[in-house]
């Protein structure tokens, strides 16, 4: 399923009534067969940058090419390339599982004779053949989310849009999938556009990620490459009881700046690395403080979202107001 | 101690103490509770303005029980006045007030079942535990209930009067036998909220709308509604004879004849 | 694919998702049926009323249960609509080579069918209880044609109001309206009995007055014409003028390049 086309996109703008501007200016390049991680907090222009990829939402202005095709001038032929799960599981609870291929399969053109077949391989590759016959409303969130996947993969989509595809599902599910979008990309070739606003999925599954705030790309590159921008790890102590956190921290700041730690703990990025460690060990051993616990953190990209930010992912998901689409 | 409440509620307050945790219902009295009936007095008034709050302020609860009995005022005095001329149609003050009578019991039978929407709502989206934790006397929370029926009722009532009036219903009864129909359907308004809390609390979700709603409805449309149940014939003749509601309408009848006529 | 498949496939949807839902099929049924048994019992004696142009009432009355039902039409189709708007499933059929049309027709597909087994289950009720239609077997096939016809007018109306708003609630919204329009008719009574000079105005400018007086033409005074033609004018013009407002307000909803 390998294929020339990813998606390209340029100074593509969404406005919306009362002049939000959703998604203000975006560049992109997600190559083929790789997937793309787009990382962000919630209304920070995912959503509508997924509707207009998947010509749901036509842009205000920029253009964009998705496995070749202009996504305005070329809506039908984007379409026909790609599949999409979006944020809602967009299913009908009514029918089963197998109604749901059949029909998807149907609508896409797919010959009657071919249907059943494909319908079975696909519940078959997102684990439903024994739920398959009954009714969606009984599903679980897990549930959904493979059959939403399942519709998505119906008629071999090249390009393939998941937006959110986790939220909301345990572990258990959520490792699944990630496993199965994997699989697509590696041994299909399918080129995967996925949002998340969860840093583990993006650093799990991606190959790039974008970071998107404010309807910016603020940062993008490999996680390793990103993670690598901020560079330093933290170190963490948390004091045992009789010690104070204040004479932790005098301590601490001798090897860099403080940074947001636990509500116990006092945490430092380190000016110079790992290799500060030793002498973090010693000076608090000679003051005689005694702790609880000694934690080393690798720059995650709760960091680097931090560092282009000036605030955490977490915290940004409180503060923004839901502008997506 | 436990606060369960003694006196007229105390068959209702059974509904609350079953939904509440273990430890609410042992909870001790509120030293600023004050007295047992004010306690109660006070839930009730707050649950009342909390409900005619929510009901006056959103119009999608408040029109629909005020449109409907106007719509169907509207629709059988107007469009069905010419059934006066039946051979044998005897309410003397005419059309329009003899279906003046079924439309205030129905506005008040159904004011007290939309009331129970309300009830189920504040079941299934939690509302209502908040107000078990907060009330000293969890008798007052049905009172509460029922008051706000009885206002919002008193709303669709007098409008619908204004109406009635203003396209010329003809009222012979006296001050007395009037006092005594919007009594009447006062009560029948009480029993519509108390029926309707019933299954509200019984079952908890707004899909119980249809239980609440269909017995009434039945109940209403299975009495002489069009005409006097001695022009009435057939199975419905059989019913309506047998029907409760045929005794409230025959009663609220009489609270719009004159006197004399009434005596007769 | 061509469209017709499309609209098969939409339709079997729809007639699926109505089949699971038992209110979507109880309500049609039962409610129009029990203030049919309820109305026609309790206005029996208004057979007596001079110039009553029929001597059952029953038989008179039973024009009815055939626009309630294309009314719960109005509101199965819109609901049905809007839970797929509000659910996200539009955006998976945008996302698939349906065609605008092909979702509207198909859906309305559904609903025709419904209508059509609800239509003949009234006319069934009637005969079973003693009506005889004057028109005769062909003036029931006529009778079961028309209702349906007025079914799919009502639902591309429901259809209409889902696209526009979206939201099931409107939708739902909409059904008291309609059911006002219904009572401010010659339902209950032919229009020139009507006494209100105000409630005779509205109903003879209610187009629904024409739909029951059409349907109540076949089933108490047999070929009349003039009647057939307005009730069938009427409710072609009604569904035309709705398949077009439905068709705008999905593209509108459906922004897809």
């Amino acid at each position: 399923m390998a294929q020339a086309h990813g998606i390209e996109a340029e100074g593509l703008v969404r406005t919306f009534k009362g002049g939000i501007r959703a998604v203000d200016g975006i560049d992109l390049r997600v190559e083929p067969g790789e997937i793309y991680g787009f990382l962000g907090p919630n209304g920070a222009g995912k959503s509508t940058t997924v509707h207009m990829l998947t010509t749901l939402l036509p842009p205000t202005s920029g253009t964009a090419r998705v496995a070749g095709f202009d996504i305005v001038k070329e809506g039908p032929k984007v379409r026909t390339a790609i599949g999409a799960a979006l944020q809602e599981a967009a299913l009908d609870s009514l029918l089963t599982g197998r109604e749901h291929l059949n029909l998807q399969c149907a609508l896409h053109g797919i010959p009657r004779s071919e249907r059943r077949a494909r319908s079975q391989e696909l519940l078959e590759r997102v684990g439903l053949t024994l739920a398959a016959d009954r009714k969606v409303g009984g599903y679980s969130g897990g549930m959904k989310r493979r059959l939403d996947l399942a519709l998505a993969l119906a008629h071999r989509p090249t390009i393939l849009f998941l937006d959110e595809p986790t939220t909301g599902l345990d572990v258990q599910s959520r490792s699944a999938l990630w496993g199965e979008v994997a699989r697509l990309a590696r041994e299909d070739g399918v080129t995967v556009f996925l949002t998340t606003q969860y840093l583990e999925e993006a650093d799990a599954l991606a190959d790039r990620v974008g970071i998107i705030d404010h309807g910016h790309i603020v940062a993008e590159g490999t996680p390793a490459q990103l993670k690598a921008q901020i560079g330093r790890p933290t170190v963490e102590a948390t004091p045992a009881d009789g010690a104070t956190p204040e004479a932790i921290a005098r301590i601490l700041e001798r090897f860099g700046e403080p940074t947001g730690g636990s509500a116990k703990g006092v945490a430092v990025r380190l000016e110079h690395g790992v290799s500060d460690l030793a002498g973090i060990v010693r000076a608090l051993d000679s003051e005689g403080i005694k702790l609880e616990n000694l934690a080393l953190h690798a720059p995650s990209l709760d960091d680097v979202f931090l560092a282009k930010t000036g605030r955490s992912l977490e915290g940004a998901e409180e503060e923004e107001a839901e502008v997506e689409a | 101690m436990i606060s369960r409440p003694k006196g007229r509620f105390r068959w209702a307050s059974k509904w609350f103490d079953r939904s509440a945790p273990t430890a609410t219902r042992a909870r001790p009295a509120r030293p600023d509770a004050g007295t047992a009936s004010g306690a109660f007095w006070s839930v009730a008034f707050a649950v009342a303005w909390r409900v005619l709050h929510n009901v006056f302020t959103t119009p999608s609860l408040f029109l629909p029980g005020m449109i409907f009995p106007l719509f169907f005022f509207t629709a059988f005095a107007g469009g069905l006045s010419r059934v006066d001329n039946i051979p044998g149609f005897d309410f003397p003050n005419g059309y329009t007030a003899f279906q003046f009578v079924f439309v205030l019991l129905q506005s008040a039978a159904f004011g007290g079942v939309f009331t129970g929407f309300g009830i189920a709502r504040d079941f299934e989206y939690g509302f209502a535990r908040r107000l078990l934790l907060a009330a000293p006397r969890r008798s007052g929370i049905v009172a509460g209930y029922a008051l706000a029926a009885a206002g919002r009722w008193a709303v669709t009532a007098t409008i619908l009067t204004i109406v009635a009036l203003a396209v010329g219903m003809q009222v012979g009864g006296g001050g007395v036998d009037l006092v005594a129909l919007y009594a009447l359907a006062l009560i029948v308004n009480l029993a519509g909220t108390l029926w309707a809390s019933g299954i509200a609390m019984r079952l908890r979700t707004v899909q119980a709308g249809p239980i609440m709603q269909l017995p009434v409805f039945l109940t209403l449309f299975f009495a002489p509604v069009y005409v006097p149940l001695a022009l009435l014939n057939g199975w419905l003749h059989s019913v309506a004879s047998v029907n409760p509601a045929t005794s409230l309408l025959e009663a609220g009848w009489r609270g719009l004849r004159s006197a004399e006529r009434a005596a007769l | 694919m061509s469209a017709l498949a499309q609209v098969g496939y939409v339709a079997r949807r729809s007639v699926l998702r109505t089949a699971r839902q038992p209110a979507n099929i109880i309500f049609p049924f039962v409610f129009p049926t029990a203030l049919l048994a309820v109305t026609s019992a309790g206005l029996s004696p208004a057979t007596k009323i001079p110039g009553f142009p029929s001597d059952s009432f029953l038989a008179f009355f039973l024009a009815f249960p055939f626009i309630q039902g294309a009314l719960f039409a109005t509101m199965n189709a819109g609901t049905d609509l809007a839970r797929d708007i509000q659910s996200g499933f539009l955006n998976r059929l945008a996302l698939t080579p349906l065609r605008g049309g092909a979702l509207i027709v198909g859906q309305l597909g559904g609903i025709a069918v419904l209508a059509f087994i609800q239509n003949c289950y009234y006319l069934a009720v009637g005969l079973i209880v003693g009506v005889r239609l004057e028109s005769g077997i062909v003036g029931g096939i006529v009778l079961i044609i028309l209702a349906t016809g007025v079914a799919i007018a009502f639902g591309a109306l429901g259809a209409f109001f889902a696209l526009r708003t979206g939201s099931g609630e409107a939708v739902q919204g909409l059904f008291p309206l309609l059911f006002v329009g219904l009572f401010l008719s010659s339902m209950n009574l032919p229009r020139n009995l009507i006494e209100a000079d105000w409630f005779r105005t509205v109903a003879t400018f209610n187009p629904i007055s024409y739909l029951i007086e059409g349907l109540r033409s076949l089933i108490i005074t047999g070929w009349d014409w003039e009647a057939l033609g307005l009730a069938f004018g009427f409710a072609g013009l009604l569904a035309a003028a709705a398949m077009v407002l439905a068709n705008w307000a999905l593209q509108l909803r459906l922004t897809r390049t």
